[in-house]
Parts: C-alpha cells; structure tokens; sequence
C-alpha cells in the first residue's frame, strides 16, 4: 500500500509517495532528496551523524520513520547557510578546526544549532561537552568541536544583547 | 527489517483495536523499536503509531495534587520542564542522565517505560535468548554478565531493566494510566513490569492492545522535593546506561527523616524498590551509619548471576551516596553531569 506525506524541507514543501513504510528519515533525505550532508554512521541511534532538526528539534533521522513524521519542518545541514554567508556554528567549527574527516561534522553542527536553542547549557564547556554527548567523533576533534560551540554561543548571547540594548 | 503495515488511527480506541492484533505493536518515537527491528530482535507484522493522537501530550497538575503526565511527552520537555524539575528533581535528573540530547527529545514517556533490555544476548540473535524467544535458553548465563541481575533474576533471564526515568518514578508510587480492550484502567508502576521465573519473555502486566496513556504522580510525591537525588554509574560520563543507579528520596522534619524513599536500577528486571531500606530510615536522624545500614537492607537479598558480585557492593556505595546527597539538599541547579557520582556537589559528604 502506497502512503502520501508532505514535509518541509529547509523551507521548501516536499511531497512523497511512499511505497513502503520503512523508509527513515535519513534516507529519504539522502536516497529521495540527494541531500547527502545528512550522514548515515552507525544506523543505530549510536552516533549522532545523522542528527537533523525536526520542528526545532534535534533528533536521529536514523531512528525516526518518514511516514511518522508526516507534516513535519525539517532543517538539515545543506539548510543553515544564507547562501554563502555560513551559519555561526559553520564559521566556529572553521576557526577552531572542529573536525579532522569531517564524516561526522553536519551531525555535530546541526547537534550545536540544537543545543544552542534548547539553552540548557550555556557558555559552559562541561554543560557542552554533556550535551554534545550524543556527536561521536572517531577522528578525536572534541576539543576544536567543543571550542567552536563556545564560541558560537558567546556570539549568539553577544548578539542578542547588542539587539536587546 | 522485517516488513510491516503501518497504521495511523485517528483515535485511543481505534489504536487499542488495531493493536489488538497479533503480531502489532505500538510506535510512538521508535527510538528503541526501530533499533530493535532493524537489528532483526523485533519482527511485528503491524505498526500502530499514536503519535499523531490528541491529548496524550499535556503535563497537568490535576485538582487533589497529583501530577499527570501524557504518555507522548518527550523525555526532553518534562525534564526541561522547570515547574516539574522543580518539584520532582530526581525524577528530572534521571531524564537527563539517560540517552542523548537527540534521543531525548525524540523518546516518550511511555516508550521509557516499555524499551527493552540492553542484554548483549537478547540484541543479538544468533544467541540464545529465553526473552526473545520463549524455550530457546539464555547465552548470559555462562556469558559475559558483568552487567547482568543481582535481584530478582531466574534461571531463564539474567537481563536488566535499562531505564533510568523508572527508577525514581518507583520510588515517588508512580501509577500508570492504560487504555485497554475493557477501557481505562490504572496499576502502580511497580505491578508494570515482572520479574522473568520461568517467563521472561512476559515483560509486563500489558495485555494485547494496551497502551498507556499517562503517568501520574501522587500528591505525597512533591513532599521530597527539597531532599532528593539520582545517583548512576556508567562505563562512561555520558550517553551509557545505568550498570547501578538509585534514586533517594528523604522528608527530613527536625533534624529527623519523616519518611525515606529509596530504589534501583540495573540491579533487576524492573525498576527495585527498596522498601526495607525505607523503612529502617523512618524516624532516624540522617547519618552515615543509618544510609549504611539502609544499603544492606536494601541488597540483602542480592547475588550475583555471574561476574557481576561486585555490582552488589557498588549497589550499597551508590545508596549510601544517594542519600547522603538527598539529605545535604537538592541542588538548586541539576548538575552539568546529571546524576554523575564524580561531580562535585557543593555540601556533599562523600561516601
């Protein structure tokens, strides 16, 4: 039985015809969509690679079933740039050398962007380091990752008190 | 995986028909099903997924006190909640020391409750597993155990209970709201789930179709919020599961604990309430000799079903560390490590 669904897709309305219930986010937006960013790791909810943004939200889109999700928003790492002016979090993970492969960097990213709306943990490195505890990175670049986070936040909390002032 | 056919009712009473079925099973986030059919451990013919359902995802304070929580709340939105992490802390702690962020946000409240264990053997399925499949035997038993069952474990099914959320909810009387065959019914949490005997692979108390719908806490349960704690220790800092927790829980009035609330996780096939534990607290001035006495209450009937003695002592230090921490006082602010038995506490005694 073929299932019909719509998701918004970094800002644009997709629709799909599904032909089977199986398919997971991740690969409907890598297999349907070519966006690739989207990392498959380990498939398993393990990782973090495949970390987007659904509603707002940071998830797994290796443990979440496209047709549940049916009318959801979803933000993936191809979505965070305005064109060739790169997300905050891009820039930082830049500067502080984020990552070594980069396998698991649009997870990492789209982890940050996540964690920095849920404001849970602040500029503090150990509420960072915790919250980010969901992004493996094999290639070993926590301290860069963790680096670039800070300060992507203090920029962010800059900002808003220069809007705020 | 397995295929299967994907239902999405448009109602609690269209969902318990369509799970009624053999072979169904609800889906709300999957975090922990999808995994488990991927992997080939789950085969369900059928997918009943309720998270399109209205009303199953409020947080309400209801009229006597107690507190109501929709089965479809993420982990995340109840432990952020600052009302309810203000009132159930340890509860609050226990959410954020479980899984990831990601994982968080996603998994419900009555996913929690129902995921499986994490027994290696029961994952994989070239094993031999009497949960999986009921007769087939259990590769745990002479297999690498040192994070099996110290309580409560049988012969047929060393395996534990992996939440973390289930633990304190234990131990503050959490009853459990399900919507049946026969309509709304309730049982404590502690009737949820079972201890294997000679049928691990009968997990809990849920008959065909079942599906909760909420988990209350009973007003008596805000009484602990000044004095209460999740303590866990992990192979790592973060993102691993409990190879012992507790959740302590003290009412301290003058100088004396009015009433102790104390249980387990990793320890057994379900969340363990150590009410033996609680009850030598009653009454006593809160010392390092009454938390030491309550931790061998509590584990008197421990042992191990494998390499796993050693979690019978960490079990007692982890209790003792939990109430000592629960009658210093509730932190103000959950710690940057949630429930983290290395992270430094200002007041803490170290046990």
């Amino acid at each position: 039985m073929n299932h019909s669904i719509s998701l918004t897709v970094n800002g644009a309305r997709r629709d799909f015809v599904l032909d089977d219930p199986r398919v997971t986010l991740l690969d409907l937006l890598r297999e349907r969509l070519q966006l690739t960013g989207t990392k498959k790791g380990c498939d398993r909810g393990q990782c973090g690679a495949c970390t987007i943004l659904v509603d707002g939200k940071r998830i797994n889109s290796c443990l979440a079933l496209a047709i549940s999700h049916d009318g959801a928003d979803i933000l993936t790492i191809e979505g965070v740039a305005r064109g060739d002016q790169l997300h905050p979090v891009q820039a930082a993970f830049i500067a502080h050398d984020g990552f070594q492969c980069g396998f698991c960097t649009p997870g990492q990213i789209m982890s940050a962007i996540g964690m920095m709306q849920e404001a849970q943990a602040g500029n503090d490195p150990e509420r960072i380091r915790e919250c980010m505890s969901g992004n493996l990175c094999r290639c070993g670049a926590y301290a860069g990752i963790v680096d670039a986070v800070l300060e992507a936040q203090t920029g962010m909390d800059e900002s808003n008190q220069r809007r705020s002032a | 995986m397995k295929p299967f056919d994907y239902i999405r009712p448009a109602t609690v009473a269209e969902a318990v028909a369509a799970a009624v079925q053999p072979g169904a099973v609800y889906l709300a986030a999957g975090t922990n099903l999808l995994d488990l059919m991927k992997g080939g451990v789950s085969r369900p013919d059928r997918l009943v997924d309720v998270t399109h359902l209205d009303g199953l995802d409020g947080i309400e304070t209801l009229a006597d006190g107690s507190l109501r929580i929709g089965t479809l709340v993420s982990n995340a939105d109840l432990a952020h909640d600052a009302n309810f992490a203000k009132s159930y802390p340890a509860v609050a702690e226990a959410l954020l020391s479980g899984a990831s962020a990601q994982l968080r946000n996603a998994a419900t409240v009555g996913g929690n409750l129902l995921q499986r264990t994490r027994c290696a053997y029961f994952y994989d399925t070239a094993s031999r597993c009497n949960k999986r499949e009921a007769g087939l035997g259990c590769d745990a038993r002479d297999g690498e155990n040192r994070t099996h069952a110290v309580l409560g474990w049988s012969e047929s099914c060393i395996a534990t209970h992996p939440s973390d959320f289930c633990v304190p909810l234990l131990a503050l009387d959490a009853v459990v709201e399900i919507e049946g065959r026969n309509g709304r019914r309730e049982i404590a949490l502690d009737a949820l789930h079972r201890l294997p005997a000679n049928t691990p692979e009968r997990e809990s108390a849920l008959e065909p179709g079942d599906l909760v719908v909420a988990v209350r806490l009973p007003p008596a349960a805000r009484g602990f919020a000044t004095h209460a704690r999740y303590l866990k220790v992990r192979e790592r800092t973060s993102y691993a599961f409990a190879v012992v927790s507790a959740a302590a829980a003290l009412r301290i009035e003058n100088g004396k604990v009015a009433e102790a609330r104390l249980a387990l996780g990793g320890v057994a096939a379900k969340p363990w309430r150590a009410r033996a534990a609680e009850d030598v607290l009653k009454g006593v001035t809160p010392t390092a000799d009454a938390f030491q006495e309550a931790a061998w209450r509590a584990l008197t009937d421990a042992k191990p079903s494998g390499d796993n003695a050693f979690k019978i002592e960490l079990a007692r230090r982890i209790v003792v560390r939990a109430l000592t921490l629960a009658a210093a006082g509730t932190p103000a602010r959950i710690p940057a490590l949630p429930a983290s038995p290395f992270a430094s506490t200002s007041g803490a005694i170290h046990a």
